[in-house]
């Protein structure tokens, strides 16, 4: 095919090497086809970095700043270690979710690399970022650089003012319970540094004010008859938030200690939509780059040697291997969102009469406005159970194994054939479900009138227990909580299966 | 609006800040696992970086997660032969990996160590830190050689800036020489013999002159062949690298090892060495190290023994000194080398003994070496072999000694060493 094609005077050279002006080219050329597809961006800023770079941006979560801490060190030392002695490649690529987009492009790349990531990074993961529910609620682009600019010197001064380790004790707790530094179904407010930095004094007066309300051990003479009344419930309802609680109440933190809870939760909260779009965010970028690329090699842009590479290396991103092949880690991202993202082009674009049957509303529609609205307005588990056809389930051979502990023998529960398409779906769904994959644990209730002690529940899903790291993470909670700590297990029915209880001997401040 | 920037020039090493932290964190066990190093390395191997491993319990940092049990309903690819209803054994590890979803992250890898390299300055200054050296005295010893690059000859090798064309044009000359010998003899021949034949008016169309223009003609052609210039004729200008320091230098450890020396001090004792060598490595491009160690009988040994064979017995230092002086005089000559000698004892001696030695050192010995250290490690009162070796300090600058009990009394032996270094 590609002999008889007249060659494009903007066509790429068939050389490995890039350059500045390379770059450009390319980028200006996928550019114009991703905005033929209609993906709307933020602005892009690449940046060409070294490979210790790369692995710096590994160490801080892919921050461009960060603040100090022995985790990342430990984070770096894994990462060099196994890239030095060739036991992983790095990324090809990593991409911060603000605005402008910064992506980062590796040196040692080839220029069909870099092109590779221009379209998977730039306008795959970016259109992303900026169109998906998720994102457009609990994050704010704009801000994030600032806010951690912001969080880097506040940490540092406080540093100077308290001593490193009196904040790295505080951050080791605060990262302990980072994933319960979320509210799930609250809309956040949200960040915004000129805000931030004048409103902190403000807030920092106002919560101890707050706390010492509640804490006061001296009561007004008019309430001495209520005494004998039981207390009042505290807090009302239970608090999914864990370091929103402690950050509200935590008797004896300082202030400067509850701006730390603060920054810990907000970058949690920064992260929670990575952590809910996984399959569908590197399916859309990779499904993009695909797409994108293929329309410049039809245009005649790239050549059969770009797309060779090309080829190798995208094929090797959305291989899935088989659950009996030694090799199988659970199910890839790439792999599964690749194949749903081009599964509802095709839905659209050519529907057998099974699709027809399953999805009468997008089946011979327009494709482009069908993916961008599945992109918008779902994530991973909604997306699954929205979307996975049955043919995918075919194709990927899915079966669903049972493992009940009050059985010694493991069942499976549905395989990919007529009977078992919507029972797999709805599994796969609730597999991406972040309430069942972490433990269900939120504040229960706080004994205001005794030994304050704090009551955590984890209310269990499936019987699931704790695992062993629970009491270990219950010391950095009493650590914050400042006095005793128990963790209830309740089952669905609402009793106490067992405790954990973390016991604070004497106030060590 | 796309702005493409060039970040590499800028703000590597952004993780050193965190790497530092965590060796911050985990300063205990490095110590031991260096600590751990010195006693298991040879003195002179002692400046490279180590693997350092940490129980990764220790590096955790936990969170709460499920572990297995309860009800897990797992979605996996690929399946080839199951059908609805199938049971089967639950796998003994994640080795099949079908059924165990993602239950197996929790407690399983926590058995491994985690384990990281320390770098070459990070081990030295672990290594220092107990024996509480100025920090002028740190820098000095964890520097790098300085290498002067000079001039050595021409090499066949190279890289094309390095190039030299004279050298390479005169080889192409003389190769052109060597291998258009015979075929221009050959021509001179046959143009004599042409000559000849034409001095004789033998016509242009006879045989032989047809031959022998035919001849002409070759040879010509062979010497045109050969190349004028050749990638074998090519000379590069060769540069070495050469450490700047060029002398060399010998080191004595001398060691009690009679009945009283137990590990402990050996260990000391072992630091003290190590500095001394790590001072001379500095200094001198070549250093020969000689082990020797005595109790009533000295004997010259290897590093192995010297550290790790005990014996009992009393304690004649004489013995050592006078085996010293041998060696100095059969096999180091002052010309020649620079003699140190580190001394560790822990101060018993035969009481007449010490008379003899302070005689053998400063008539004998001291005009012969550049320093001499001596550390008693011991923390009991001082003996005879101490009152005369103080006499021989008060003689001798170079002559330096110390009561020692921790490693960081060490140090003060070589104050006056490392005053003296001119840089």
């Amino acid at each position: 095919m590609p002999d008889d094609r007249t060659p494009n005077p903007r066509a790429l050279p068939e050389q490995s090497e890039w350059t500045f002006d390379l770059i450009e080219q390319a980028h200006e050329e996928i550019r114009r086809v991703a905005r033929q597809f209609g993906l709307d961006t933020y602005p892009n800023q690449l940046e060409i970095i070294t490979a210790e770079q790369m692995m710096d941006a590994y160490t801080s979560v892919g921050m461009p700043v960060s603040y100090n801490h022995w985790s990342f060190g430990k984070h770096f030392l894994t990462t060099e270690k196994s890239y030095k002695r060739g036991q992983m490649g790095l990324a090809y690529e990593i991409v911060i979710n603000s605005n402008p987009c910064i992506a980062y492009l590796m040196e040692e790349n080839s220029l069909t690399m870099q092109a590779l990531v221009i379209a998977h990074a730039a306008y795959g993961h970016n259109s992303f970022f900026k169109g998906n529910y998720l994102f457009r609620t609990w994050t704010d682009a704009e801000a994030i650089v600032d806010y951690m600019v912001f969080a880097k010197n506040y940490i540092a001064e406080c540093e100077q003012r308290y001593g490193i380790d009196a904040v790295e004790d505080l951050l080791d707790s605060c990262h302990a319970i980072q994933n319960y530094g979320v509210d799930r179904y609250k809309r956040p407010a949200k960040l915004s540094v000129a805000q931030e930095a004048a409103r902190q004094k403000e807030r920092e007066e106002y919560a101890q004010s707050q706390v010492n309300a509640l804490w006061r051990t001296l009561p007004r003479r008019e309430e001495e008859e209520e005494r004998n009344a039981p207390p009042p419930r505290f807090p009302l309802e239970p608090e999914e938030n864990l370091l929103y609680f402690i950050e509200k109440y935590a008797p004896l933190l300082e202030p400067w200690q509850r701006e730390l809870v603060r920054i810990t939760r907000k970058i949690s909260q920064y992260f929670y939509p990575q952590r809910q779009t996984q399959v569908m965010n590197e399916g859309w970028a990779t499904f993009w780059h695909y797409t994108i690329l293929q329309e410049l090699y039809k245009e005649g842009i790239v050549g059969d040697g770009f797309m060779l590479e090309f080829l190798q290396s995208h094929t090797n991103v959305v291989y899935q291997p088989a659950a009996t092949s030694p090799y199988y880690s659970g199910i890839n991202p790439y792999a599964l969102g690749f194949a749903m993202m081009s599964d509802i082009r095709r839905i659209c674009e050519s529907p057998t009469d099974e699709d027809r049957a399953w999805f009468p509303d997008i089946a011979g529609s327009d494709w482009r406005k069908t993916l961008d609205f599945a992109m918008r307005n779902f994530k991973d588990e909604s997306f699954i159970a929205q979307y996975l056809s049955p043919k995918l389930i075919r194709d990927f051979h899915f079966f669903a194994v049972l493992d009940d502990d009050r059985s010694d023998k493991l069942t499976i529960s549905a395989i990919h054939d007529e009977a078992g398409y919507r029972y797999v779906r709805q599994q796969l769904a609730e597999q991406y479900n972040i309430g069942n994959r972490e433990p269900n644990i939120q504040v229960w209730q706080v004994n205001t009138r005794d030994d304050r002690a704090l009551t955590l529940r984890h209310t269990q899903f499936q019987r699931r227990p704790l695992n062993g790291q629970a009491q270990e993470v219950l010391k950095h909670v009493a650590r914050l909580w400042g006095f005793d700590v128990r963790l209830e297990t309740v089952d669905t029915g609402g009793h106490v299966v067992s405790f954990l209880d973390c016991r604070r001997e004497k106030r060590n401040r | 609006m796309t702005y493409l920037i060039d970040r590499r020039l800028q703000s590597k090493n952004k993780s050193a800040v965190n790497r530092e932290r965590f060796l911050r964190r985990y300063k205990a066990q490095i110590k031991d696992a260096v600590g751990r190093a010195i006693k298991g390395r040879s003195i002179t191997d002692v400046e490279n970086g180590e693997k350092v491993s940490i129980p990764v319990k220790d590096v955790n940092e936990p969170h709460f997660g499920h572990a297995h049990g309860g009800v897990w309903e797992t979605i996996n690819p690929g399946n080839t032969e199951y059908q609805k209803g199938d049971q089967f054994n639950r796998p003994r590890s994640g080795g099949g990996g079908s059924g165990r979803g993602r239950a197996g992250n929790s407690e399983q890898t926590v058995e491994d160590d985690f384990i990281f390299e320390l770098s070459r300055e990070e081990f030295m200054n672990y290594f220092f830190e107990d024996l509480e050296l100025p920090n002028m005295v740190k820098t000095q010893l964890t520097q790098t050689i300085d290498f002067k690059t000079q001039r050595a000859g021409y090499n066949v090798s190279g890289t094309p800036s390095n190039i030299h064309v004279l050298r390479s044009l005169r080889g192409a000359l003389g190769r052109r020489i060597a291998v258009g010998g015979p075929s221009r003899r050959e021509l001179a021949r046959a143009q004599d013999e042409l000559n000849e034949l034409h001095q004789q008016e033998v016509p242009e169309d006879d045989p032989r002159v047809i031959e022998l223009r035919r001849q002409i003609h070759h040879y010509h052609t062979r010497i045109n062949a050969i190349p004028f210039i050749d990638p074998f004729d090519l000379r590069y200008s060769n540069r070495i690298k050469v450490p700047k320091p060029s002398t060399q230098a010998v080191m004595f450890c001398i060691m009690d090892v009679s009945g009283s020396m137990d590990e402990t001090r050996k260990d000391t004792a072992k630091r003290f060495f190590i500095l001394l060598y790590l001072f001379l490595k500095r200094v001198y491009e070549h250093i020969d190290v000689v082990f020797i160690r005595h109790h009533t009988a000295a004997a010259e040994v290897d590093e192995d023994e010297f550290f790790h064979s005990r014996e009992s017995g009393g304690t004649v230092v004489s013995s050592a000194l006078h085996l010293l002086q041998k060696v100095i005089g059969e096999r180091y000559s002052t010309s020649d080398w620079n003699a140190y000698v580190a001394q560790a004892s822990d101060g018993d001696n035969w009481d007449n003994d010490s008379v003899l030695c302070k005689q053998l050192l400063s008539n004998g010995i001291m005009p012969k070496v550049q320093y001499y250290t001596y550390v008693e490690i011991t923390d009991g009162p001082p003996q005879n072999l101490w009152e005369q070796y103080t006499e021989v300090a008060a003689h001798h600058a170079n002559f330096a000694m110390q009561k020692i009990v921790t490693p960081a009394d060490i140090y003060p032996v070589f104050r006056e060493l490392f005053k003296k270094q001119p840089k």
